[in-house]
């Protein structure tokens, strides 16, 4: 069945697929960054004893979470122009869109990580006279997210896949550059096996590493 | 912000029918999905946890492979690819004559990726159990069969009642991509009548309610069940 197997397809758009793979890993980076400071951000608030904040913190992820991200893309897709004003392309409304579905997400494995501190710490810091700002800042987070390196790497592959998704608004990030050349080719058999595996070679090696960091890194 | 808003529009013929109509698929691929993704990943997750060196290595290939892969590349595989690589008859069954395709693809791309992600949670339940409830029960004369039967599986899928409760909850929301490859399930709907009527916000909100109400109606349903199976003297174990 490999017989007909035309590689050739895949090495002449070989520099097209790579152009769409790195902007699947820069829109996956920088989704990351984003996504890690608002979810630090929401984590804050929802342990925060403020009821206000910790309610809002929870609405919030607990809406994020039920819908699915394409819908969030769409959200975005047709939002951001709308607050700005003007059309900005695919590639912004897209990084919004997922800072804002990937924070719920991390927000929780960052709360899962300040839960993880010992509450003594914080007693000591109080103790010691330090304001709750400088307790989060050298105290509780330092220790949280040394603890919760491995799962927001995890994470992190999650989102790397998820980034595939943003197909839906033909940004071309990895998987729609292998679904324009499918199509214009008629090559969809060895287009969508190879989009495959370069997927899941990312994806395997890096939870390899990951697993091999979980544990050497534990504390 | 310029904005003309008109809620009205949702309720308007034909716009209300395609919402329901979406509504209707979501559920219908995400049920049956959730069926095959439970059966499925229990096999798979139980074989992770026996003796057998063989069975343990196909069911950790199975899935690191379905973990790795975006849901969206395996739905293109198996609507796009795998009628390419069937023996010939299969194949032009499966692009001419079976019925529904969109679905039928998409049930099967969300069970099968669906179970990895149950089977690793089948699996951590299992170990979860301390390892003399097998061996006691291998030692009483039970075949490994029957310890599995009468003695792990009742407790650990107690204990993951909560995960699977998200696990479902993920398929609902994981059926969106089916509107990849043409079904029109909810998201789908809402897109297009944004595209009709330029309402999208109207449209994408009625759609994010709904699957708000779905998410809400799960959860409720899963509580109420662990609820029901619960062993009394292990309340609250694992949960």
């Amino acid at each position: 069945m490999f017989a007909e197997f035309d590689f050739r397809v895949i090495w002449d758009a070989l520099p097209f697929l790579v152009q769409g793979l790195w902007m699947s890993l820069w829109l996956t980076l920088l989704a990351m960054i984003g996504g890690i400071v608002l979810g630090t951000v929401l984590a804050l608030m929802r342990v925060s004893s403020f009821l206000p904040l910790s309610l809002m913190s929870a609405t919030y992820v607990n809406l994020i979470r039920s819908v699915p991200l394409i819908l969030v893309i769409f959200w975005f897709y047709f939002l951001v122009p709308l607050i700005i004003g003007r059309p900005i392309g695919g590639f912004y409304s897209a990084l919004i869109a997922f800072v804002i579905f990937e924070a719920a997400y991390y927000s929780e494995i960052i709360r899962a990580g300040i839960q993880s501190v010992r509450h003594g710490q914080v007693l000591a810091g109080k103790a010691s006279g330090l304001r709750y700002w400088q307790i989060q800042r050298h105290i509780v987070l330092p220790q949280a997210f040394r603890n919760m390196i491995p799962v927001l790497l995890t994470q992190a592959i999650i989102l790397f896949q998820d980034t595939s998704l943003v197909y839906v608004v033909s940004l071309r990030d990895f998987m729609t550059a292998s679904s324009i050349v499918a199509r214009n080719e008629g090559r969809l058999v060895e287009m969508y096996i190879f989009a495959a595996l370069v997927y899941f070679l990312i994806c395997f090696s890096a939870s390899r590493y990951v697993k091999r960091l979980q544990r050497s890194y534990a504390l | 912000m310029d904005y003309n808003w008109n809620w009205g529009v949702l309720f308007q013929d034909p716009y209300l029918g395609w919402l329901f109509s979406g509504l209707r698929w979501t559920v219908a691929v995400a049920c049956l999905a959730a069926v095959i993704a439970f059966s499925v990943g229990s096999l798979v997750g139980i074989g992770r946890t026996v003796e057998t060196r063989w069975l343990r290595l196909i069911s950790t290939t199975y899935v690191e492979i379905f973990r790795n892969i975006p849901l969206l590349v395996q739905m293109f595989l198996w609507y796009f690819v795998l009628p390419e690589l069937l023996p010939e008859n299969t194949g032009r069954w499966m692009k001419r004559e079976m019925p529904m395709p969109e679905y039928t693809s998409a049930v099967l791309c969300l069970g099968f990726y669906t179970a990895s992600r149950v089977a690793e949670q089948v699996r951590s339940g299992i170990e979860s159990l301390p390892r003399g409830q097998r061996m006691a029960g291998l030692a009483t004369g039970l075949t490994p069969f029957q310890v599995y039967r009468y003695l792990l599986l009742p407790m650990a899928y107690r204990i993951i009642i909560p995960p699977l409760t998200s696990e479902f909850l993920t398929i609902f929301k994981n059926s969106s991509l089916a509107l990849t490859i043409g079904l029109l399930e909810l998201t789908a709907q809402a897109q297009q009548i944004s595209e009709y009527t330029f309402q999208s916000f109207e449209a994408y909100t009625a759609a994010t309610v709904s699957y708000v109400l779905i998410a809400l109606v799960v959860t409720l349903l899963m509580q109420w069940l662990e609820g029901r199976v619960r062993v009394p003297g292990f309340a609250g174990r694992g949960g």
